[in-house]
């Protein structure tokens, strides 16, 4: 690919498309780009899982999940909370702007080793974008795989993302897709409770099934408590960790859980690598 | 490769010889010594110690440009990194530190501005003859007279400097300055070994290493964390003092219109270096910190890159504001194991 020799220099891309997923004060935008360089953009190429290093120039670079399948065509797409300093900067971006993307970095889900298998997502708020690559991978793959099952909650109905998503989903026998808040709201016919209970109500056979959660660090190890409850091995689980991140190449040395950088040796670890890292839930 | 003697007088007309290169060597900075760049005419003593900051700065400047750009173009403009440099006068313990450090810098990926610097520099070391009250190098893999990371060795014998060259830059160096030199006999080699032995024997302090790469990751949750970083400040001077630290934040910075993308020493000694946005911190006190810096270079490092990423300098004993001992903190792990 053409990075003219220095990995830290970003591409510019043009973003396309910008639409808000949640609202309120740590609002989630998402940013549809593309590469200016067609040589860049012809030969870009990730895989579900990994990241990019995305940013403003003048107001620094944070590392973000791809939250898009490369089956989905030639472009990005990343869904950023509005947090500080530079996701800041990112939520200014409209279309026609132009944002910084290095990438990508780090490792993905073994989507190829999963193939012949049922999928389980579990995500919690924000967790969701890493995981929404996988949902549109096996999608766009369904005869490889035996079907996809997602659980997904978020706080309150408004902090779910990718909601104009889910509808399609229901509608298509191999998928299910099952949505829960913390709390009741009026006009919310879905399930209310934790994500790690609606897991267990739901009661999925560990059966030729690959597991995958991303959420709040609490979420994930009650998730992973009952996963256990229900039978899944340390091998069938994975998640995808995030750490601060500055250099994306293993250099900056800030990013480590235990002996493993999560921006190189990770994001995604199967849960039998990760309970031997003892940082790994800090 | 060749051994040659130089003079003491015949010093400062060694250094002329290598004008037209930046030269870099230790300084007064304060009431301290510190590797600065040797201006025109002025001959470097090498009548010191060690220096209180290693020189991983020549090659990792503790701030630097990565590009710069101007604010809301797209262009971004590297540095040139051109300038052959020497590095004078440095200590075995602080180049072998280079040469670990560049381990991480290569791997995989290569840092574009470490790897620069290094192939641009000739490191020109002096053996120690009388290592400080806290130098435990020989513990660690190294040794007063270690050649590791070095194009050219010196060693001082009264009223000469012995010269070996260790690689085809050391040789160039030697070939650069001919005239100056005499070829070392087998007394002056006999005498280097003698004052190598001599230099080991001064070294007083010692860190037992075996099981510890493989056991630290158990002792996990041991008290001694607790207690060994109690007294800590949570300063950093460990850190940025630690020749093979190498850890670093990107920040940008912005001055009118004119911006620049940098780099700076950072430490993980510090809350905000893995302070996420949304308020968690993994390593939310510095009981957590120490136990990852001892970890990172006594463990995480040997795994990944098979050598302990200490040289035993003993800077982060000699400066640290409460007295917290790296020599002391491997004794209680190496009693915990």
């Amino acid at each position: 690919m053409k990075t003219n020799g220095n990995p830290y220099i970003p591409h510019t891309a043009t973003v396309e498309e910008t639409w808000f997923e949640t609202y309120g004060e740590r609002c989630i935008k998402t940013f549809k780009v593309v590469f200016d360089d067609q040589e860049v953009r012809e030969n870009w190429s990730h895989q579900p899982g990994q990241c990019a290093m995305i940013g403003v120039l003048g107001a620094g670079e944070s590392m973000i999940s791809i939250s898009c399948s490369p089956t989905e065509g030639k472009f990005l797409r990343f869904s950023v909370m509005r947090m500080g300093k530079v996701t800041q900067a990112l939520h200014q971006l409209e279309p026609g702007d132009k944002m910084m993307v290095r990438g990508p970095y780090g490792n993905s889900f073994p989507v190829d080793e999963w193939q012949g298998k049922k999928i389980l997502t579990i995500g919690g708020g924000i967790g969701q974008a890493p995981l929404r690559p996988i949902v549109e991978y096996v999608r766009a793959n369904l005869d490889q795989y035996e079907g996809l099952t997602m659980i997904y909650g978020a706080r309150t109905s408004g902090d779910l993302c990718f909601k104009g998503e889910f509808e399609e989903m229901e509608s298509c026998s191999d998928l299910s897709c099952h949505l829960t808040i913390d709390v009741e709201e009026e006009d919310w016919s879905g399930n209310v409770g934790f994500v790690p209970q609606m897991l267990l109500d739901l009661n999925p056979s560990p059966e030729n099934t690959i597991a995958i959660t991303c959420g709040p660090p609490i979420m994930i190890r009650f998730v992973l408590e009952n996963l256990k409850k229900l039978g899944f091995s340390d091998e069938q689980i994975y998640t995808t960790l995030e750490n601060r991140m500055k250099c994306g190449i293993g250099k900056c040395g800030r990013c480590n859980a235990g002996g493993m950088y999560v921006c190189k040796d990770g994001p995604v670890f199967s849960y039998a690598v990760l309970k031997e890292i003892p940082e790994a839930f800090a | 490769m060749s051994a040659m003697l130089l003079k003491k007088e015949k010093w400062p007309e060694f250094v002329e010889k290598l004008a037209g290169k930046k030269l870099w060597a230790p300084g007064a900075d304060g009431d301290a010594m510190r590797f600065a760049p040797v201006t025109e005419g002025e001959t470097p003593a090498l009548d010191f110690n060690n220096t209180r900051v290693p020189p991983k700065e020549a090659l990792f400047p503790q701030t630097e440009t990565m590009y710069r750009f101007q604010l809301g173009a797209e262009e971004m403009e590297e540095p040139q990194l051109e300038d052959e440099t020497v590095l004078l006068g440095v200590r075995p313990c602080d180049a072998r530190a280079m040469t670990i450090v560049e381990k991480l810098f290569r791997w995989d990926i290569d840092d574009p501005y470490y790897v620069k610097r290094r192939e641009l520099v000739t490191v020109v070391g002096l053996a120690c003859s009388d290592p400080g009250l806290n130098c435990f190098c020989t513990s660690v893999g190294g040794g007063p007279a270690s050649t590791e990371g070095l194009d050219l060795l010196m060693v001082d014998l009264g009223d000469n400097y012995l010269l070996e060259a260790l690689t085809e830059k050391g040789e160039t160096l030697l070939e650069s300055a001919g005239d100056l030199l005499e070829k070392a006999d087998s007394d002056a080699v006999k005498e280097k070994e003698k004052l190598v032995l001599e230099a080991e024997k001064k070294i007083k302090r010692e860190v037992k290493t075996e099981g510890v790469p493989e056991g630290l990751p158990g002792l996990w949750e041991d008290p001694l964390w607790q207690n060994v970083s109690a007294s800590c400040l949570g300063c950093g001077t460990c850190t940025y003092l630690c020749p093979t630290c190498h850890c670093f934040d990107i920040q940008d910075e912005t001055e009118g219109f004119e911006s620049r993308r940098c780099r700076m020493w950072d430490s993980c000694m510090f809350g905000e270096y893995t302070l996420h946005t949304s308020g968690h911190n993994p390593r939310p006190t510095r009981r957590e910190r120490t136990r990852n810096r001892i970890s990172h270079k006594y463990s995480y490092y040997v795994d990944k890159f098979d050598v302990i990423a200490c040289v035993g300098c003993g800077r982060c004993i000699n400066l640290c504001p409460v007295n917290i001992d790296i020599v002391e903190i491997l004794k209680k792990v190496e009693e915990a194991l």
